[in-house]
């Protein structure tokens, strides 16, 4: 089954007296353990669908269902609970807390599930230690490169087993070589583990690492296409009840 | 593969066993507890701490504020426990009889009327009521000259048992006894300070002091008694015996001739369930011999006892408190707004924080538990810092000796409740700020 079923989406933002579409008719599927790069210049409606995939904005119309949840009607409340249980996010600035050690960080999203402290912890430093980050564990985001911030934020964003992890720019603000081991952390997660991977970027370099391909231009899908990587063994996420 | 992604060596393949330990299992969906009040604790003293000096600084507020309550609070009890303290070393289950009624003005009012008499006090005399004692007082003032000095004081005309009401008792010489009282003899006996104040450090015992031309001989110098008590300090007083002050030095017949005035009579009845029937044997008593109506007529006396007399000033005191009480809960307003100032400024500062956390599945909710626990943890901490203080202050007045202040349990819980109450009051707005930020427009938020 599908991971993320995505019909005729549509999203209409209204500027003063005129209505600007974003997003229209967007239709695609994602199956489990798929590495998908979304790509479009600025303005192609790239950052719209991305809200929309991570919950952090409704559709004007149409469905998106994300592992068996129909989002499309869901209060904030609901939501956030999708984005608590089922997503994973990774952003262009790694957005850690400034004042938090890596380790209580990577505990952060779990507060919000009422997950008891001691699991927390071991979790957190399971996900650090699948990012490379256990020596560092204890440190600041002020004592840390820019590569090893974005590998806390990875682990972040896998350590509530989410459905997918979504990566906005992930590699936007590293340089080019450590953009790279960013993105062999993503392509060795996907690959080894089967999680499912959706980066949003303007860089061909960066996107050339996904399975799938899908290119935005002026709110609508105009490519879908599958590069020569294979995709990921499948793994299934537990189905989550509502 | 670059030599940093070696240091991922650990993961393994999808194709095995989770159990290795190295990958993570599948987390239930929710445990349903949510975002526990431990953890929205730790989270706001950790961006408290984060911020020390703004927190201390917005905490000042809060903690002048309640310091001041509490100390203004605990030097006003301490103030009514002295005043209690004073009028109850007067002497206990004491009643008090005055001319005139306490609800007339002028002339013919309270205490300035002139139509309680030395017969109304005899016939309270024979009314065999259970009391410890029952005295007369007549007073006035006059000049007392002495050899080497010569002094403006209260003359109280009265009766040995006056002393023992009021418990006076005498470090040098004697009280004036009974038998020089029915005589009506020249004698007096001083206040300690009137006595230093007439002869110095030498010896009052025996000495002759004259009063409008009349020549006392002061034959006891009292102990000293402190205080102010009402119609000033005995300390600064001269007593003598009661006939010889109405006759001799004011002249205080009646308008008929009959009989002498008195300006109040003093009884201390034996038990303290006592007082309201002797008070209306006193009352049922003088309206006959005053002649007044059954019904209609107001009473021309008035019977205090002991117990009004302290309530009505409790009172006093009481207002005076509460009154500079408020005007110190206004500082603690203004600390409050400090809190919202501070809050709303940390919303913003940190709309990017709040951004990622909704983001990561923060509801709207956690979020304003979040930012109305850290106004609290503020608050309250600050109010706390305040109590401590407010009890400091009023520990040094204690010390000083000036009063004894005694910090109350109910100026405590008012003070805690109070600083509760401004945290929750003046958090609730910034923290409805953030908790409805868009998660958007929250981390684009620069």
């Amino acid at each position: 089954m599908s991971v993320i079923s995505v019909t005729d989406l549509c999203k209409v933002y209204r500027m003063g007296e005129v209505d600007v579409p974003a997003l229209c008719g967007v239709s695609f599927e994602i199956e489990p353990g798929e590495f998908v790069a979304i790509i479009g210049h600025s303005g192609s409606g790239k950052s719209t669908l991305m809200n929309m995939l991570g919950c952090l904005d409704t559709p004007t119309s149409g469905t998106y269902r994300l592992d068996g949840v129909e989002t499309q009607n869901l209060n904030d409340d609901d939501l956030a609970r999708v984005r608590s249980v089922k997503l994973g996010f990774v952003f262009q600035q790694y957005n850690l807390l400034p004042r938090q050690t890596a380790l209580r960080n990577v505990e952060m999203p779990m507060i919000y599930r009422g997950v008891p402290a001691g699991v927390r912890k071991a979790r957190a430093a399971t996900a650090l230690q699948m990012v490379g980050m256990t020596e560092r564990m204890e440190h600041r985001p002020n004592e840390l490169s820019g590569g090893q911030q974005q590998r806390v934020a990875i682990a972040r964003a896998l350590v509530g087993s989410p459905a997918i992890v979504l990566a906005d720019e992930p590699t936007g603000a590293l340089d080019t070589k450590t953009g790279e081991e960013i993105m062999d952390i993503l392509t060795s997660l996907n690959h080894r583990q089967g999680l499912t991977v959706i980066i949003v970027t303007h860089e061909p370099e960066v996107a050339a690492y996904a399975n799938r391909i899908l290119t935005l231009r002026d709110g609508q899908l105009i490519s879908d296409k599958r590069t020569s990587r294979p995709a990921a063994v499948a793994q299934q996420t537990p189905e989550m009840i509502l | 593969m670059t030599a940093s992604i070696s240091t991922l060596e650990p993961l393994v393949p999808a194709t095995q066993p989770a159990a290795s330990g190295e990958m993570l299992a599948p987390l239930d969906a929710d445990t349903g507890a949510g975002f526990s009040l431990g953890e929205v604790v730790r989270v706001s003293f950790d961006s408290l701490i984060a911020n020390k000096t703004r927190s201390i600084l917005t905490m000042l507020g809060v903690i002048i504020g309640v310091a001041s309550v509490v100390a203004l609070l605990s030097l006003g009890n301490g103030a009514q426990a002295s005043i209690t303290g004073q009028v109850q070393s007067i002497g206990t289950n004491l009643i008090f009889v005055i001319p005139g009624s306490a609800n007339n003005r002028g002339p013919g009012g309270m205490a300035t009327a002139q139509n309680l008499t030395m017969d109304d006090f005899q016939a309270i005399s024979n009314l065999g009521l259970p009391l410890n004692g029952i005295a007369p007082q007549f007073s006035g003032n006059a000049d007392i000259v002495a050899p080497a000095a010569d002094k403006n004081a209260t003359i109280i005309g009265t009766t040995p048992t006056n002393f023992v009401l009021q418990d006076l008792r005498p470090t040098s010489g004697a009280l004036f006894d009974d038998g020089q009282s029915r005589a009506a003899a020249p004698v007096a006996v001083l206040g300690a300070t009137l006595a230093k104040d007439l002869f110095g450090n030498g010896t009052a015992v025996g000495q002759t002091v004259r009063v409008k031309d009349q020549a006392l001989r002061v034959v006891g110098v009292l102990a000293a008694k402190g205080g102010g008590g009402m119609g000033g300090s005995v300390d600064d007083q001269l007593f003598a015996p009661i006939s010889f002050v109405q006759e001799r030095l004011f002249g205080a017949r009646t308008p008929d001739g009959n009989s002498y005035r008195v300006a109040s009579i003093t009884l201390s009845a034996r038990n303290g369930d006592d007082i309201k029937p002797i008070q209306d044997r006193i009352t049922v008593l003088l309206r006959d011999r005053h002649n007044l109506k059954v019904d209609g007529t107001s009473d021309d006396f008035t019977i205090m006892n002991q117990a009004s007399f302290l309530s009505t000033l409790n009172s006093i005191t009481s207002i005076l408190t509460a009154f500079l009480a408020a005007i110190a809960g206004i500082s603690l307003l203004v600390g409050g707004i400090g809190i919202m100032n501070i809050m709303l400024v940390s919303v913003t500062e940190r709309t990017k924080e709040i951004g990622l956390r909704k983001a990561v599945g923060a509801r709207g909710r956690d979020i304003l538990l979040q930012f109305i626990v850290e106004a609290l943890v503020v608050s309250v901490t600050g109010g706390i810092i305040g109590l401590l203080f407010g009890m400091l202050i009023a520990g040094l007045v204690t010390l000083s000796g000036a009063l004894t202040a005694t910090v109350s349990l109910s100026s405590v819980v008012l003070a805690v409740g109070f600083s509760l109450v401004v945290g929750l009051f003046f958090g609730i707005y910034p923290a409805r700020r953030a908790a409805r930020l868009n998660p958007i427009d929250a981390l684009r938020y620069e």
